[in-house]
């Protein structure tokens, strides 16, 4: 399947990603109105991590043996047939983040906003490659088999 | 008195309306002019800091900021404008010598746009470059003075398969398009700026120049279309470097700052730039004024003979001089004392520092430097003798082939290829703070620039380029670079007094052959 790489010699810190993955991940996907109007406030699936001059944009791996699918209690977590993507089912979701205990990437956010529930990349569904990768302005991350 | 200080020279005006406070301008601005204020839970900007590079215009992704020149002005004056007032409050402040970056910006007149490029019309016929063939592919370095050929006789006929070139030809650059990167040297760029210029050259089919910071250890393998360059600090020369490129520069003075030596503060001298110039880490690296061993002529002829002979006579030695007032016979002297290539260097010449009264006064336009140097060595029957490469502030397509018609071989561009990687000539290369990632060390921006974009977009811009090129030759009716080169009847000048025209060789436009 293909999968989103990281290039952290690339990555230049400024967490585009971040702010593209919380409007596509918006009501309105549009940028002024996901910041400024919408409760409750959306929420970024990935997270640029930074140490020093070292930072790269992390989001779910969709790993092949991923842990998160074995220790959902309410079968939300599954695994999209089609793409191979782990993706959350938020109706299921009941909010017990053992999904986040379980991560050994860190992936998963807890979404208290609205309901409570797991946040995590969805690789864009429907779209033709994530938006993080679409706007990372130095292609610090790319989508690739 | 109350003291002043120099005067906001960009304002960054946000729109409030449109600025979603994700602080991605505040993460991204190496001279923190961006500020996210916890207390007020918004970003401030404080303008004084502003150099209007565009970085944060470029990356806010909601087009909230937009960076303009203050229009904060002291009563007109004629004589004692912003710039003036500005640059004496800072040196009254400071005491020192005012430094800058790129070349000079004063407006002196700019004699490409004084030039018209003819084209064919019923007498001739043009040359469509896209149904037939057109020759962009040049050739840099001595050519013989006459060519001998041995022919084999076969029935008392000459056997065309049989046809011998006698004369021993010299060792010649082959570039695909007359369009080379001109010396930046690593150190001055970072190292992703070099890798792109390298890739990119090697991708083209042209050259790009070490300048003179040695060539990085993983650079190695461009080496055929690198031209290593040998300056008056000699930094990073040795055998193997001398070997690696297709030809050695012998840099004796550079258009930004004619006259003046380099100097690359401690700073910036990182532990792969120490290595690479094979001086202590942290040490600034000083080169000095002149060569201390070239002194005349026949001093520069000695080293121009010693890297032949170093290099066992494969490869060829150019010399970069920059254009001044005597620029004709020091060009002739050069050829004379057996440089295969000759770059002038022009005013508008580039720098990653420069003392701003030097940049801004020493030299003169390469249009005239180039013109008087091809018609002297013309007159003075060397022309052949070397290949002539055109610098200092190439901005387009019609520049590159004006000079060419002037008599260039090539041109060398530095600025444009430069802004092709994204920077926006706010001047301040030497403070290593380079937003785009090209002219600074620091690891924290270094990587701003990939050097797969970076090359990439130099690619396309030498790609356009010449693809003007063809078109502008085809619609003079000449299908070979070959047939414009020193070609001045294909311009005309425009707005020029009878001096400049008689320097540049041009008739005025209206006058027919």
């Amino acid at each position: 399947m293909k999968k989103i790489v990281i290039r952290e010699e690339y990555c230049i810190g400024c967490r585009l990603c971040e702010i593209h993955c919380l409007v596509q991940h918006s009501k309105s996907k549009e940028i002024i109105k996901a910041y400024k109007g919408e409760y409750p406030k959306p929420m970024s699936r990935v997270r640029v991590e930074q140490l020093h001059h070292l930072s790269f944009a992390m989001q779910c791996r969709h790993c092949e043996d991923a842990p998160c699918l074995e220790a959902c209690l309410s079968g939300a977590m599954h695994r999209d047939k089609k793409t191979g993507a782990v993706l959350c089912d938020e109706d299921k979701c009941v909010g017990c983040w053992m999904c986040i205990m379980v991560c050994p990437f860190g992936v998963i956010e807890r979404n208290t906003e609205g309901k409570k529930i797991a946040s995590k990349c969805d690789l864009c569904t429907g779209q033709e490659k994530p938006v993080c990768v679409k706007n990372c302005p130095n292609e610090a991350i790319v989508y690739e088999e | 008195m109350v003291k002043r200080t120099a005067p906001t020279e960009f304002i960054v005006e946000r729109d409030e309306d449109k600025c979603i406070q994700c602080q991605v301008c505040c993460r991204m601005c190496s001279n923190d002019a961006h500020v996210f204020e916890e207390d007020l839970n918004e970003v401030i900007t404080e303008h004084k800091k502003c150099v209007g590079c565009h970085f944060c215009e470029t990356l806010c992704p909601t087009g909230a900021l937009e960076v303009k020149r203050s229009t904060s002005e002291t009563r007109a004056n004629a004589n004692w404008t912003k710039k003036a007032l500005t640059d004496i409050t800072k040196q009254a402040e400071t005491g020192g010598i005012l430094l800058t970056g790129m070349g000079c910006d004063r407006p002196y007149p700019i004699y490409w746009d004084h030039m018209l490029i003819n084209a064919s019309q019923v007498t001739n016929p043009s040359i469509d470059p896209l149904r037939e063939p057109m020759e962009l592919k040049t050739y840099i370095g001595k050519k013989p003075d006459r060519i001998e050929i041995v022919t084999h006789l076969e029935n008392g006929k000459i056997d065309p398969s049989k046809v011998e070139l006698k004369t021993k030809l010299s060792t010649m650059l082959k570039i695909e398009t007359p369009i080379m990167f001109s010396a930046m040297s690593y150190g001055s760029i970072s190292y992703n700026a070099c890798t792109s210029l390298a890739r990119a050259a090697q991708q083209s089919g042209t050259l790009y120049n070490t300048g003179e910071g040695g060539l990085h250890k993983d650079l190695y393998k461009y080496a055929g279309n690198t031209i290593v360059q040998v300056a008056s600090g000699r930094f990073g020369v040795h055998k193997q470097y001398l070997e690696a490129g297709v030809a050695i520069e012998i840099k004796i003075g550079q258009g930004a700052k004619p006259g003046i030596g380099g100097h690359l503060p401690g700073e910036k001298v990182s532990e792969d730039v120490s290595q690479t110039r094979m001086i202590p880490v942290g040490s600034d690296a000083i080169s000095p004024a002149p060569h201390h061993d070239i002194y005349s002529i026949e001093d520069l002829r000695q080293l121009i003979y010693a890297l032949k002979e170093a290099t066992r006579y494969k490869k060829p030695i150019g010399v970069k001089i920059s254009a001044v007032h005597n620029v004709a016979p020091i060009a002739s002297g050069v050829v004379r004392a057996g440089a295969d290539y000759v770059v002038i260097d022009g005013l508008r010449g580039g720098t990653g520092a420069a003392p701003t009264v030097i940049r801004d006064n020493v030299g003169i336009p390469i249009e005239l430097a180039l013109a008087v140097v091809d018609a002297r060595l013309r007159e003075e029957g060397v022309r052949n003798h070397a290949s002539i490469i055109a610098a200092g502030g190439f901005r387009n397509s019609g520049d590159v082939l004006k000079a060419i018609a002037l008599g260039a071989d090539a041109v060398y561009i530095g600025t444009s290829a430069l802004i092709a990687m994204g920077c926006h000539v706010c001047q301040k290369c030497y403070t290593g703070k380079c937003n785009w990632g090209i002219a600074t060390q620091d690891p924290y921006l270094t990587k701003r620039l990939n050097p797969e974009i970076g090359a990439q977009r130099l690619s396309n811009l030498i790609r356009a380029w010449s693809r003007e090129i063809k078109e502008m030759l085809g619609g003079m009716g000449i299908n070979s670079i070959d047939s414009l080169r020193g070609n001045r009847e294909q311009l005309r000048a425009i707005g020029l007094s009878d001096t400049d025209m008689k320097l540049l060789g041009l008739k005025p436009a209206g006058e027919a052959w």
